[in-house]
C-alpha cells in the first residue's frame, strides 16, 4: 500500500534535492528549477519514444544534457543575481519558467508525452510479502541508492565537505581559499541534472506538458521549505512524507487532500521557520 | 545632495506634480472614446487597484508575497456568497464588508506569517492562499466549488443606476470611483510618517528596530491595509462580473500582479497604473492571437528587467529624464 507512495516520493526527492542544495548553498529563489524537471524530462521522454534510445542510456543522457545547458544559465545570468534582492530572483526564474513553458510549446507542442516504459519494466514483481509494479520498486531502490550516494559524497568527499561548510558559513569557505563561484557551479549544474532525472523518472506517472513547470512546483517548494535548506537528509524524509501522505490521502480523503498538505505545511513552517531537519543558526 | 536640499525634497515630497491628474484625464477619457470597450476598462481599473494594494506591501514595506491574490479572493468570495445566499447585497456596504473581511484575514494572517522573512515568508504567503483556494474548492456548497457563483444579484447603485453586464458604464464610473478613493488614501498613507517608516523597514530593517521603531507593529498594519484594499478590488470584481469563481484565488492572479506592477515600477503607486495598463492591453489583444509567443515575450522581459531594469518602465522613464536634464545641466 505504503509503495505507490514511496516511489512518488522517491521522484519528488531527486527533483527537490536539487533545488534544496542550491537554495540552502546560494540562497538562490529558483522557481525555475520545475523548469529544468521539465526540459530534463522531455530530453529523457522523446529520446526513448522518438529516437528508440534505451531508457537507462536517455536517463544518462537528460542529466548531461539539462547539466550543461545549466550551466550555461548559471555563468550567464544567475552568477549576476546572487546578490540581488529575492524579488529579483523570483521575477527572474519566474520570466525563465515562461519562457521554458513557450519554448517547449513551440517545438514539441502543448500535448502531453507519455512515457514508454521498456518491457523490463512493465508488469508486477514478486516481492515474497506481496507484489507490486515493478517501475515503483525498481524507483524506490534507485531512489534509495541516491540518497545513499549523495550522503556518502557530501559527507566523504572533499567537494561535499566543501558544500556543507559554504552553506554553513559562506564568507568563511571563501576566506579559506575555496573558489564559491566554481563550487555555485558544480553544485547547480548538478542539481539541474538531478530534476532532469526526477523529470524523467515521473514522467511516467506525473505526466510530462509543458506546464509540468509550474503544476509541481509548489511541491518541490514545500518539500524544501519542510525538509529545511540544504539539508539532504531533511529533504529526503520531507519527500516521503509528502509523497506517502499525498498517496495516501487521494486515495481515503479524496477531496481534501491537498488541502491538508497546505495546512500542515503552514504550521510545519510557523513551529519550525528553518524546516523540520533545518539548524536552527542556518 | 546638501542637507537643505535633502530637507526641501522631504518636504515637498507629496506635492502635486503637474502630470499626476494625467491618468485620471485618461481613464475618464476612456469612457467617452471606448463606449464599447468599457468592460475591458473596468477589468483594466480593478487590476490597478489591485495593484495599488499591492504596491503598500511590496514597494513601500518590502514584504514579498507571493500570495496576494488571498485578499482579492476573500473580497471577491464575501461579496459573492452574501448576494447570492440572500444576506446582503447593496453594492456600497457590501464593498465595505469586504474591505473589513479582507482585513481581518490580513490582520490574522499578518500577525502570524510576517514574523518570517525570505524564503518562509514566501512559502507561508503562497501555501495560505492555496489553502484558501482549496477551502473554496471544497465547499461547494457555499461557493461553488470548482464551477463558482455565477448570476449573483447586484442591485442598483443607489438604487438608481443598472449594472447591466453588456453595457458596464455603471460599474466603469463606480470603479473609477473607488479607485479614484483608495488612491487618495494611499497617497495619502505613504507620504505620512508611517508610510515613511515603512520605506525605512524596507531600506534597513535592523535600523528601524534600532532606533525603536516598532518594526513588526507596522508591518501588520500595513499588510492588513493592503489586504483591505485588495479585498477591495476582488469585491468590485465580483459585483461587476456578477460571479465569482476560484481564479480569483489563484495563483495565476497572484504572479499576473506581481508581474505587472514591477513592470510598471513597484514602490511609487503611478507603477501600477502605467504597470496594469501596458500588460492588460498588450495580453488582452497578443494573448488571443499568439498565446504562446505572448508568454515567450513576457518571460523575456520579465528576466531583462530583473536582470537590468529594476525599477520598471516608469525606472526607465526617469533614468532617460535624468540623463536628459543632466546632460543639459553639463552643456
Amino acid at each position: 500500500m505504503l509503495l505507490g507512495g514511496l516511489a512518488a516520493g522517491m521522484v519528488l526527492f531527486i527533483v527537490s534535492v536539487g533545488l534544496s542544495i542550491t537554495m540552502g548553498l546560494m540562497g538562490f529563489v529558483n522557481l525555475a528549477h520545475g523548469g529544468f524537471a521539465m526540459l530534463g524530462g522531455y530530453v529523457i521522454v522523446l529520446s526513448v519514444n522518438k529516437l528508440g534510445v534505451p531508457f537507462v542510456p536517455a536517463l544518462a543522457l537528460g542529466f548531461i544534457v539539462i547539466a550543461a545547458v545549466s550551466v550555461v544559465f548559471e555563468r550567464l545570468f544567475y552568477s549576476r543575481l546572487y546578490r540581488a534582492a529575492e524579488l529579483d530572483q523570483v521575477l527572474f526564474t519566474i520570466g525563465l519558467v515562461f519562457v521554458m513553458i513557450s519554448s517547449v510549446t513551440l517545438i514539441v507542442g502543448p500535448e502531453n508525452q507519455p512515457l514508454m516504459l521498456p518491457a523490463w519494466l512493465q508488469g508486477q514483481i514478486d516481492l515474497g510479502f506481496t507484489t507490486y509494479r515493478t517501475y515503483s520498486i525498481v524507483l524506490i531502490a534507485m531512489g534509495s541508492l541516491i540518497m545513499l550516494g549523495l550522503w556518502l559524497g557530501f559527507e566523504r568527499t572533499r567537494i561535499g565537505a566543501q558544500i556543507r561548510a559554504a552553506v554553513d558559513n559562506r564568507r568563511m569557505t571563501e576566506t579559506l581559499g575555496i573558489n564559491i563561484g566554481r563550487l555555485f557551479t558544480i553544485v547547480f549544474a548538478f542539481g539541474s541534472g538531478m530534476a532532469a532525472l526526477g523529470g524523467g523518472l515521473g514522467a511516467e506517472f506525473l505526466g510530462l506538458d509543458p506546464q509540468y513547470a509550474l503544476k509541481y512546483l509548489v511541491f518541490f517548494l514545500i518539500v524544501v521549505a519542510v525538509g529545511g535548506l540544504g539539508r539532504i537528509t531533511g529533504v529526503f524524509f520531507a519527500s516521503l512524507l509528502i509523497g506517502v501522505l499525498d498517496f495516501v490521502l487521494k486515495k481515503y480523503v479524496p477531496q481534501g487532500g491537498t488541502l491538508f498538505i497546505f495546512a500542515l505545511t503552514i504550521l510545519l513552517l510557523l513551529w519550525r521557520p528553518q524546516g523540520l531537519f533545518g539548524r536552527n543558526n542556518a | 545632495m546638501t542637507n537643505a536640499d535633502a530637507a526641501r525634497s522631504l518636504v515637498e515630497r507629496h506635492r502635486l506634480r503637474w502630470w499626476e491628474p494625467v491618468p485620471w484625464i485618461l481613464a475618464v477619457a476612456f469612457f467617452f472614446a471606448f463606449p464599447n470597450h468599457l468592460g475591458f476598462g473596468t477589468e483594466l481599473l480593478i487590476t490597478v487597484l489591485f495593484a495599488l494594494s499591492l504596491d503598500l506591501v511590496l514597494g513601500y514595506a518590502g514584504i514579498v508575497t507571493l500570495g496576494h491574490a488571498a485578499f482579492f479572493g476573500v473580497g471577491a468570495y464575501t461579496v459573492g456568497m452574501m448576494a447570492k445566499h440572500g444576506l446582503w447585497n447593496e453594492p456600497i456596504s457590501s464593498l465595505v464588508i469586504a474591505a473589513i473581511m479582507g482585513a481581518l484575514c490580513g490582520l490574522a494572517s499578518g500577525l502570524v506569517l510576517l514574523r518570517t522573512v525570505g524564503l518562509t515568508l514566501l512559502m507561508l504567503t503562497l501555501c495560505t492562499m492555496l489553502l484558501l483556494e482549496e477551502a473554496a474548492n471544497l465547499g461547494h456548497h457555499w461557493t461553488g466549488g470548482f464551477d463558482g457563483l455565477d448570476n449573483v444579484p447586484i442591485p442598483p447603485l443607489f438604487g438608481i443606476f443598472e449594472f447591466s453586464p453588456l453595457y458596464p458604464t455603471t460599474q466603469y464610473i463606480y470603479v473609477l470611483c473607488v479607485l479614484f478613493l483608495c488612491f487618495l488614501f494611499l497617497r495619502t498613507l505613504v507620504y505620512s510618517p508611517f508610510g515613511e517608516s515603512l520605506t525605512g523597514i524596507r531600506e534597513n530593517t535592523l535600523r528601524m528596530h534600532a532606533v525603536g521603531a516598532p518594526v513588526r507593529k507596522r508591518l501588520v498594519i500595513c499588510y492588513t491595509i493592503s489586504a483591505a484594499i485588495a479585498a477591495i478590488a476582488g469585491g468590485l470584481w465580483a459585483q461587476s462580473n456578477a460571479y465569482v469563481n476560484l481564479s480569483t484565488l489563484s495563483l495565476d492572479r497572484a504572479a499576473t500582479v506581481l508581474i505587472l506592477l514591477v513592470l510598471g515600477g513597484y514602490g511609487r503607486l503611478y507603477g501600477a497604473f502605467v504597470g496594469a495598463v501596458a500588460y492588460m492591453v498588450l495580453s488582452h489583444y497578443l494573448a488571443k492571437v499568439y498565446p504562446t509567443a505572448w508568454q515567450l515575450g513576457l518571460g523575456l522581459m520579465l528576466m531583462v528587467i530583473a536582470l537590468f531594469a529594476r525599477n520598471g518602465i516608469l525606472g526607465i522613464f526617469d533614468s532617460i529624464l535624468r540623463r536628459v536634464r543632466g546632460e543639459r545641466a553639463m552643456s
